[in-house]
């Protein structure tokens, strides 16, 4: 029998962590997320490793960035609220190009909001969040078990192409428990990071982490070279599921808790006859444009399941250039859709059907 | 089942302690009157017993529980109404403890009545396949830290070894060496040990002080 534990998906984060040879934890604690935090405090120092409580967000990003220079694998955490404050230094970050990881279990919002989960944060990940031209790598799990794996991936991704990668996760996956078999999770060994500020041992130039440069052509080139990045990363790193899409002429799209409600949604209506199935953005940056785009002239309707008032839904028509119908299922500030509203969704879909 | 007028559940957060709470009340209620459960969660806004308040009170069962609990104002208040679990001796009460040393803070201002008194069971909820108690010394920490914080030493152990959906009965069985070497190092009793529905159906007979549980907060 494998090895299990019963996680909740902010402690599966946390121990995954460890397990990809993070040592250092920079945070401040919020509601839906602190278990991630509690989790660190109590194991890193048995580990011989870093966890800090930070007087304030934008210290604690500003530290993940001064452990980052170093070349070691650094994380922090937050909910909604708290990555705003963070933006600022996920900007820094980017304009470094230094490896992090963070993670966004997100809250009902705009400003305060709520302590319900919230998937309302979508755009802020995937356009960057703070100023400037950049990308995060941006992770969305759907279960306790995907939070740990995609944990390990984020710092993998992190530290190949040098830039942050985010797990976009929302309250219900942060808190819910599952079993999670934490054996099966394989770390691949970090890269060198030989342009790492370690010390020079007197034998070469030393390094220098920056993100300020003052000479527009150089900034532009740099500009230009972090994109060519970005199309790599698009190439290569796109992940999704399709749930029963062989035959399906109506399309959901929803990622996180959203699509295993959609899924529920799925299998009710295909026992009525109607073909709907499931395309599950796992990266929503890069977003899974070539599978959402195979499936124009087969689907006639999509159906965007969202915890928001709306924002991937932007995404599922710029992929598949607004030639379907397009219908947005959601709920918003900390409210989860139904299985039953989806499935209305879809019958009301499949009545109008091809046209 | 013997008990006492107090009845505290404390453990590590996720062991269980507000489904076993709940489940203990039930049943304390078919034996006598006037049962109360109280949640003294000072950490977790969510899976509170509020969620239950209906079943609760379809039981005739008093809860005593926060205001703000399950509500989106996330502060770490205590009802004022706990209070008559200490002034009011007809009543026969199970409290459910927050989490961890910090939750058993809560306990700090109840502890000298409760003590004094003396009729009061203190149980430990464990469960071996949470990442933080699955060693005996890690589980017997936590025990330590929450005895310190509470202020109330622990009476009894009560095993909640579980995987979730994916428990199993072979699962439970094998956690009895768990809670056995837990109970030796500690010199506590095993009170029960808990198993849901069909798992607790197979178990029967198979294993001393069997708690069957009802599944009381339905996540899907």
């Amino acid at each position: 029998m494998a090895n299990k534990v019963l996680m909740k998906g902010n402690e599966a984060i946390a121990e995954a962590a460890i397990i990809a040879g993070c040592r250092h934890y920079f945070g401040y604690p919020i509601t839906p997320q602190t278990e991630i935090a509690a989790y660190m405090a109590k194991k890193m120092p048995k580990i011989g490793g870093t966890f800090l409580q930070a007087e304030s967000e934008i210290a604690a990003i500003n530290m993940v960035y001064g452990v980052a220079s170093t070349g070691h694998r650094v994380m922090t955490s937050s909910s909604s609220p708290g990555i705003s404050l963070k933006s600022e230094g996920l900007s820094y970050l980017a304009g470094a190009d230094m490896p992090a990881f963070v993670v966004n279990v997100q809250r009902g919002g705009p400003g305060l909001g709520g302590i319900q989960p919230s998937q309302a944060d979508y755009f802020q990940s995937t356009r960057g969040g703070g100023h400037g031209d950049y990308h995060m790598i941006v992770l969305a799990p759907a279960s306790v078990e995907e939070m740990a794996a995609l944990t390990v991936k984020g710092f993998e991704l992190a530290d190949e192409y040098r830039m942050t990668s985010m797990i976009l996760a929302d309250g219900t996956i942060g808190q819910m428990m599952e079993p999670v078999d934490l054996d099966g999770l394989k770390v691949n060994p970090a890269p060198e990071k030989p342009w790492a500020t370690v010390g020079t041992d007197c034998k070469r130039f030393h390094n220098i982490t920056n993100s300020l440069s003052l000479v527009p052509t150089e900034l532009e080139q740099q500009n230009f070279d972090r994109y060519k990045k970005y199309d790599v990363i698009k190439e290569k790193e796109v992940m999704y599921e399709e749930y029963m899409m062989d035959d399906a002429e109506i399309c959901i799209v929803a990622f996180g808790i959203a699509s295993r409600v959609s899924k529920n949604a799925i299998n009710e209506a295909r026992k009525k006859g109607i073909k709907v199935g499931l395309i599950r953005p796992i990266t929503l940056w890069p977003f899974p444009e070539k599978v959402l785009h195979d499936t124009v002239g087969k689907c006639h309707t999509y159906i965007s399941v969202e915890m928001s008032m709306g924002q991937m839904i932007e995404d599922v028509k710029l992929s598949t250039e607004c030639r379907g119908k397009y219908v947005l299922c959601n709920r918003a500030g900390g409210m989860i859709p139904s299985p039953e509203q989806v499935l209305a969704a879809i019958e009301e879909a499949n009545k109008g059907g091809a046209k | 089942m013997d008990f006492k007028r107090i009845t505290l559940f404390c453990g590590h957060y996720g062991s269980g302690k507000t489904n076993i709470a709940l489940n203990y009340a039930y049943l304390l209620r078919k034996e006598t009157e006037k049962v109360v459960i109280a949640d003294l969660d000072i950490v977790n806004p969510y899976f509170r017993t509020g969620d239950s308040a209906d079943d609760l009170k379809a039981r005739d069962i008093r809860l005593i529980i926060s205001p703000y609990a399950g509500s989106n104002v996330d502060i770490p208040a205590l009802p004022q109404e706990m209070y008559a679990i200490t002034d009011d001796p007809s009543l026969t009460c199970v409290i459910d403890v927050g989490g961890d040393d910090r939750g058993a803070l809560a306990l700090g201002r109840l502890a000298p009545a409760i003590l004094e008194e003396n009729n009061y069971e203190m149980l430990f909820v464990i469960n071996g396949n949470r990442p933080l108690t699955r060693t005996v010394e890690d589980t017997v920490e936590v025990m330590r830290e929450i005895e310190y914080a509470g202020g109330i030493p622990f009476t009894a152990i009560v095993n909640n070894t579980n995987l979730g959906r994916e428990t199993t009965a072979e699962g439970v069985l094998a956690s009895e060496e768990y809670a056995k070497a837990v109970s030796e190092q500690t010199g506590l009793p095993i009170k029960m040990t808990c198993a849901f529905g069909t798992v607790a159906r197979e178990l029967e007979g198979k294993i001393p002080h069997l708690f069957p549980l009802e599944l009381q907060s339905k996540i899907e």
